[in-house]
C-alpha cells in the first residue's frame, strides 16, 4: 500500500460510513420491534403513545427521520437515547475508553505472546518440539475468544478464585480521575494503587481477547521467520560465523515482521468486534456491553450511534495498520 | 550451509508424517461430528429425563460421582431441578438444526454470488466486491445480535441472522478462487471446444471448488453453532423453554460461585463440537484434494 493508495481509501471512508449508516437505519425500522412499547407503563393512552413516538421523531416517514438523524449526526448530536434516556454522544463517550484501553491491553498482551510462541517455535524449528507448539496454536485458534472468557472466569474466577469477575474496579475505590481513561490516566499521574486495581480487573477480559489473537500472530510470524530464514542473507550471516538466535533477532525478525503485521493487522477488528460479548460476560462497562442492551431494549439511536461508533473504529484500525506497514516496508514507502 | 542440506533431507519424512496427522484428523473429527449428529437426532430417546421437568426438592446437584451428587441426575440439575445432561443433549438438536440450515443457505448464496463476481468480472464484480466491503465494515457479532434481536425471537431468526451475516465469507473465497481456476488451461481448453458459460462454471469450475467449499462449510457450521450460542447466552435467540447451551451458560454464569458445574459442562459440549467441525473440515480436505492428496 503506498501513500498515495492511502488517500485514495480515505476518501472512500465517508461514503462506506453512510452506506454503513443506510443499512443500520432502515433495517431497525422495516422489521418489527417497537422502542415505545417497551418504555409505556402498561395502560397508558393511544393520545400518550403519539405523544412518545412524536417526541422521538418515530411518527416520520423513514426517509423524512433518516436525513434529519444525518444532519444532526453532522453536527455531532447522536440525539438521546430512549431506555437510558441521555444524550447518546454522552454515553459513548463515557463508556468508549473502557472499550479502547480493554481492547489495547488485550493487543499488548496478544503481540507479546504470540511474539514470544513464535521465537520459542522458530528456535525449536525441525525438531520434535516444534509440533508441540504448532499443536498449541491451533488449539489458542480454534477456540474463540468468548469461550476463552468463559473458561478463564471458570478456571481464574471460580475454581481458582486470584481474580475478580465482574466490573472495571471495585465500586467502594474513590477515583476523582478527570478522564474516562482510567488506566492511562491513573499509570500517568502516577496513582498506581489505582491502576493495579484495574488490572486485576481487566486481566481476565484482557487475557481472552488476546489469547485467539495471540495465536494468530504467533502462527503468522513463525511461518515468515521460517521463509526469511532460509533466505540468501541469513545463510551468509550463518557461513559468517554468527550466532542463530543473533540472526534471527537482529536479521531476520525485521523482514519477517513485515507481513505477519499485515496480514494480522487486520484482524485486530476482530479483536475488537470481541469486546461486545467478553465485555457482556465480565460485566465490563464498555460500550460493548452497553450495545448489547441497548438492542435488547430495541433502543434505535443509542445503536445507530453504537454500530457507527463500532464501524468508524474498525475503518480507523485498518487505515492505522495500513500505514504501519507502509512505513516498515522501505519497498513501499519509496515506491 | 549445513542447515539448507539438513532441511531438505528432512523435508519428504516431514511431508509423509503431515498426511498421516491429516488422516487421524479426519477420524477424530468424523467421530466428534458423529457424536454430536447422533445425539442431536435421538434426544428423545437419550436423554434420561423431560428436559423441562422442574425438581426442585432436587435443585443445584452436583454430578453424581461428586459428593452429594445423586446417581439418577447423571450431570447433575440446575438451579430449578432440571437434569443437566438432559438439557445438553437437547439443546445438541437446536444446535445442529441450525448449523446444518444456516451453513448450507449461507453457502448457496456466497457461492452463487462469489461464482457470478469471480467469472462475470467487470461491473458485477465491482458491485459485489463493493458490497461485501460495506458488509465487513460491520462487527459480525453486533450485527448478528441486532438482526436477531429485530427480527424477532425464534429458530428462524438466528438461522436468518447467521446466513446474513456470513455469506461473505464464502463469497469472498469463492471469487477468488473462481478467478484462479478460469486462468488455468483446462477452462481455457472447456472454453475452446465451446462450452457455454453456464456449462463452464457447472460442468468444470464447481466440482473443483468442491474440496475448499466442504472445508468452509464445515468451518461455517462450527461459526453457526458458536453464534446460535452467543444469542442464546445474551437472551435472543429461540423462546425460553428451548434449552440451548448459550442460555444455560447464562443461567450457570448467575450462580457459577454456587453450581460452576452448570456453566462448565454446555461449554465443553461446545468447545467439543466445534473443534470435531474442524478438524473434519481439514481431514476432509486432505483426503479430497487431488493437488494435496498426490
Amino acid at each position: 500500500m503506498r501513500w498515495g493508495e492511502l488517500i485514495k481509501r480515505l476518501v472512500l471512508v465517508p461514503p462506506t460510513l453512510l452506506g454503513v449508516a443506510v443499512i443500520v437505519f432502515v433495517l431497525l425500522r422495516v422489521v418489527p420491534g417497537d422502542p415505545i412499547a417497551m418504555m409505556i407503563p402498561p395502560g397508558a393512552s393511544e393520545a400518550d403513545i403519539g405523544r412518545l413516538r412524536a417526541l422521538y421523531g418515530l411518527d416520520q416517514p423513514i426517509l423524512q427521520q433518516f436525513v434529519t438523524w444525518l444532519g444532526q449526526v453532522a453536527s455531532g448530536d447522536f440525539g438521546r437515547s430512549i431506555s437510558v434516556r441521555q444524550s447518546v454522544l454522552e454515553l459513548l463517550l463515557a463508556r468508549l475508553p473502557a472499550t479502547i484501553e480493554l481492547a489495547l491491553l488485550a493487543t499488548m498482551v496478544a503481540v507479546l505472546l504470540g511474539v514470544l510462541a513464535a521465537l520459542v517455535g522458530i528456535l525449536l524449528r525441525g525438531r520434535r518440539a516444534e509440533w508441540v507448539v504448532d499443536g498449541g496454536i491451533a488449539m489458542l485458534l480454534a477456540i474463540p475468544d468468548f469461550l476463552w472468557a468463559l473458561i478463564l472466569l471458570l478456571l481464574f474466577g471460580v475454581l481458582v478464585p486470584l481474580l475478580p469477575i465482574s466490573g472495571r474496579i471495585d465500586p467502594q475505590i474513590d477515583l476523582s480521575l478527570r478522564s474516562n481513561f482510567y488506566l492511562i490516566e491513573s499509570v500517568l499521574t502516577g496513582r498506581f494503587d489505582i491502576a493495579f486495581a484495574l488490572l486485576h480487573h481487566m486481566i481476565l477480559p484482557a487475557l481472552a481477547l488476546a489469547l485467539p489473537f495471540a495465536a494468530l500472530v504467533a502462527r503468522l510470524l513463525k511461518a515468515s521467520l521460517a521463509e526469511a530464514e532460509d533466505q540468501d542473507y541469513a545463510q551468509i550471516a550463518r557461513a559468517r560465523g554468527y550466532s542463530r538466535p543473533n540472526i534471527l533477532l537482529h536479521e531476520v525478525f525485521p523482514n519477517a515482521l513485515i507481513p505477519t503485521v499485515s496480514l494480522g493487522g487486520v484482524q485486530v477488528t476482530l479483536l475488537l468486534g470481541g469486546t461486545v460479548l467478553v465485555e457482556r460476560i465480565f460485566s465490563y462497562e464498555g460500550i460493548g456491553n452497553m450495545a448489547i442492551d441497548a438492542v435488547i431494549n430495541r433502543d434505535f439511536p443509542l445503536i445507530q450511534g453504537l454500530v457507527l461508533t463500532f464501524a468508524v473504529l474498525f475503518i480507523v484500525l485498518n487505515l492505522v495498520v495500513d500505514a504501519v506497514v507502509t512505513m516498515l516496508d522501505p519497498r513501499l514507502r519509496h515506491g | 550451509m549445513a542447515d539448507i542440506a539438513l532441511i531438505s533431507v528432512a523435508a519428504p519424512p516431514r511431508l509423509r508424517a503431515g498426511l498421516k496427522r491429516g488422516g487421524l484428523r479426519l477420524w477424530i473429527g468424523a467421530a466428534l461430528v458423529a457424536l454430536l449428529v447422533l445425539s442431536a437426532l435421538f434426544a428423545p430417546v437419550l436423554a434420561p429425563h423431560d428436559p423441562l421437568a422442574q425438581d426442585l426438592m432436587s435443585a443445584q446437584l452436583p454430578p453424581a460421582w461428586m459428593t452429594g451428587g445423586d446417581p439418577a441426575y447423571l450431570l447433575g440439575t440446575d438451579s430449578l431441578g432440571r437434569c443437566v445432561l438432559s438439557r445438553l443433549i437437547n439443546s445438541a438438536r437446536t444446535a445442529v438444526m441450525v448449523a446444518l440450515i444456516a451453513a448450507t443457505l449461507a453457502a448457496a448464496i456466497g457461492v452463487a454470488l462469489g461464482l457470478f463476481a469471480g467469472s462475470f468480472g467487470g461491473w458485477v464484480d465491482q458491485s459485489i466486491s463493493r458490497l461485501i466491503d460495506v458488509w465487513m465494515a460491520f462487527p459480525p457479532v453486533l450485527l448478528s445480535i441486532v438482526l436477531a434481536a429485530v427480527i424477532g425471537a425464534g429458530l428462524t431468526s438466528v438461522i436468518a441472522a447467521i446466513v446474513v451475516v456470513d455469506w461473505t465469507r464464502f463469497a469472498r473465497v469463492i471469487r477468488a478462487e473462481t478467478m484462479v481456476q478460469l486462468t488455468r488451461d483446462y477452462a481455457a481448453a472447456a472454453q475452446v471446444i465451446g462450452l457455454s458459460r453456464a456449462r463452464l462454471l457447472r460442468l468444470e469450475i464447481l466440482p473443483n471448488l468442491v474440496p475448499l467449499l466442504v472445508t468452509l462449510l464445515a468451518v461455517e457450521m462450527g461459526i453457526a453453532i458458536l453464534v446460535e450460542v452467543i444469542l442464546s447466552f445474551v437472551g435472543i435467540s429461540v423462546a425460553g423453554d428451548t434449552p440451548t447451551w448459550g442460555s444455560m451458560i447464562a443461567e450457570g454464569r448467575q450462580i457459577v460461585y454456587q453450581a460452576p458445574w452448570i456453566m462448565a459442562l454446555p461449554i465443553v459440549c461446545i468447545i467439543t463440537s466445534v473443534i470435531g467441525l474442524n478438524l473434519f473440515g481439514d481431514g476432509l480436505r486432505l483426503a479430497l484434494d487431488p493437488v494435496q492428496r498426490s
